[in-house]
């Protein structure tokens, strides 16, 4: 049932394009009908897979960082407030430089191997992880903060027993947000210089007029990116779930 | 474990706005003082002052203990919401003070106190599983293992249906007796079975009201239990118009 319901929208899509490239008799070099992308693929399969496995090495690398710095981050602004009030306007003010405008500089601090595009992947998804963590873990339900200090609980052990783990649905909802912007962020880093990688393939494939190949990397891409939403999705929800059962 | 009194004396403001009074209020050691009052005339900040958690209220006067020692570290609380924490079992639940403080509970005190309140065949079902009275057992186990000598209750039933509601009260007046307990109802009838002394709080301040003769917990359909509902409840009337 769940695989119908994907399967109608993806060969609907699939027809459309066809119909289009029929249609308006498109050149292979505007926009090449599926089949034929379909066959790059086979073909290319090597030169593909051998490209994903480097972007998606690049997008797990700045998912886990990215989410393990957030988290550090959430939970160390919201145990001081000496960080609350120094660090967190820094951390908003920095959200007003575009965090692809960074991608050059990160190229040249890293270089063009996996690090550049892994930093850059990381810087993209910190600041989301990190607020709505940040903002879950400031929203303690009134009650349960109440019970804690007639308890006499301590600071961190609040923290940790209760505040943190009352948070982790706003963690969770932070890290799907981080699975849908991680590739973007790879992908990013791959273009501004790269030797490796689906973004770089694609670019390089635009380069030779081989405008199959770059349909056939983005194809790639688009499933391991929604692959990624959802396992990420379904983990979350999970987690969830059976912590309360 | 001697149980102190409570005493409460003066106004309270919170920002610029009146709370309430002056007025005084006496919660004797050892007893179940019931402090009745529609919603909103600072019943449960009363209660707040006592467990330290008042912190945006302004007390002009004092909120302590009779026997002059502070009170932090002897009050338990008891809210109307259970405040389970829903990804912890029920013994978890139960031994929550413990693992705030960095204690070790004891597992055999908890696994006692859950078999007080009939939940030990329960002890390890989150409360996603339980009923509303089963979660309503489980805070009571929680304040029980606590162990405090003053324990302070939030309307902790009215959330319950009348049956579960009338054998929480027993189950609580018998698990808490010998400890000085303030409860806040807005229930005439709960006032009237279970406190050992009651005090009818309106805007106007704090009037004491005779309990029936009978030890609390007294009969739901006891004609004195009724009678005394019966006079609350028109004091509440008058007291709103």
């Amino acid at each position: 049932m769940n695989a119908l319901r994907l399967l109608v929208p993806a060969a609907l899509m699939l027809l459309i394009w066809q119909g289009v490239v029929t249609a308006f008799a498109m050149p292979n070099f505007i926009l090449p009908a599926p089949a034929r992308v379909a066959s790059t693929l086979w073909e290319s399969r090597a030169l593909i897979a051998e490209n994903a496995l480097v972007t998606i090495t690049e997008v797990l690398a700045g998912l886990v960082l990215g989410a393990a710095l957030g988290w550090i981050s959430a939970v160390g602004l919201a145990a001081s407030a000496w960080a609350r009030r120094t660090l967190r306007p820094i951390l908003v003010f920095s959200q007003a430089v575009p965090v692809f405008a960074l991608a050059p500089i990160l190229t040249l601090w890293f270089g063009y191997g996996l690090g550049s595009k892994i930093a850059m992947a990381l810087l993209i998804i910190y600041f989301p992880v990190t607020s709505s963590f940040f903002d879950a873990l400031m929203r303690t339900p009134e009650g349960w903060d109440r019970l804690a200090r007639v308890m006499g609980g301590g600071k961190w052990r609040t923290l940790w027993h209760l505040r943190i783990p009352a948070a982790l649905p706003g963690f969770l909802s932070g890290l799907r947000l981080a699975a849908v912007y991680a590739p973007i962020g790879a992908i990013i880093g791959e273009w501004v210089g790269a030797s490796k990688g689906l973004g770089y393939l694609m670019l390089l494939a635009n380069g030779r007029a081989k405008i199959d190949l770059m349909f056939a990397a983005l194809a790639v891409l688009a499933v391991f990116t929604l692959a990624l939403h959802r396992a990420v999705d379904l983990g979350a929800d999970w987690l969830l779930r059976r912590r309360e059962r | 474990m001697t149980a102190p009194g409570l005493v409460l004396e003066g106004s309270a403001r919170i920002g610029g706005g009146r709370v309430f009074g002056p007025l005084s209020l006496e919660a004797p050691a050892g007893g179940w003082t019931c402090l009745l009052g529609p919603s909103g005339v600072g019943k449960s900040t009363i209660l707040h002052l006592f467990a330290g958690i008042a912190d945006a209220v302004d007390l002009d006067g004092r909120a302590e203990a009779t026997d002059g020692a502070p009170l932090a570290g002897r009050v338990a609380l008891m809210a109307q919401s259970d405040l389970l924490l829903p990804w912890l079992d029920v013994a978890g639940n139960a031994a929550l003070g413990a693992r705030l403080r960095g204690e070790r509970a004891d597992p055999a005190r908890v696994a006692a106190v859950l078999d007080q309140v009939g939940l030990s065949a329960l002890a390890h079902r989150k409360p996603g599983a339980l009923s509303g009275g089963q979660r309503q057992r489980a805070a009571l186990a929680r304040t029980l293992v606590e162990d405090r000598p003053v324990v302070l209750l939030d309307e902790p039933f009215s959330a319950l249906d009348a049956a579960t509601r009338a054998r929480m009260q027993d189950l609580a007046a018998l698990r808490l007796a010998g400890r000085t307990v303030l409860h806040v109802t807005h229930d005439a009838a709960e006032a009237a079975r279970l406190g050992t002394r009651i005090l009818v709080m309106t805007g106007a301040g704090i009037h004491p009201v005779a309990p029936p003769e009978a030890p609390a917990p007294r009969a739901p359909d006891a004609p004195e239990t009724l009678a005394a509902t019966g006079r609350l409840t028109r004091l509440l009337l008058d007291g709103a118009a």
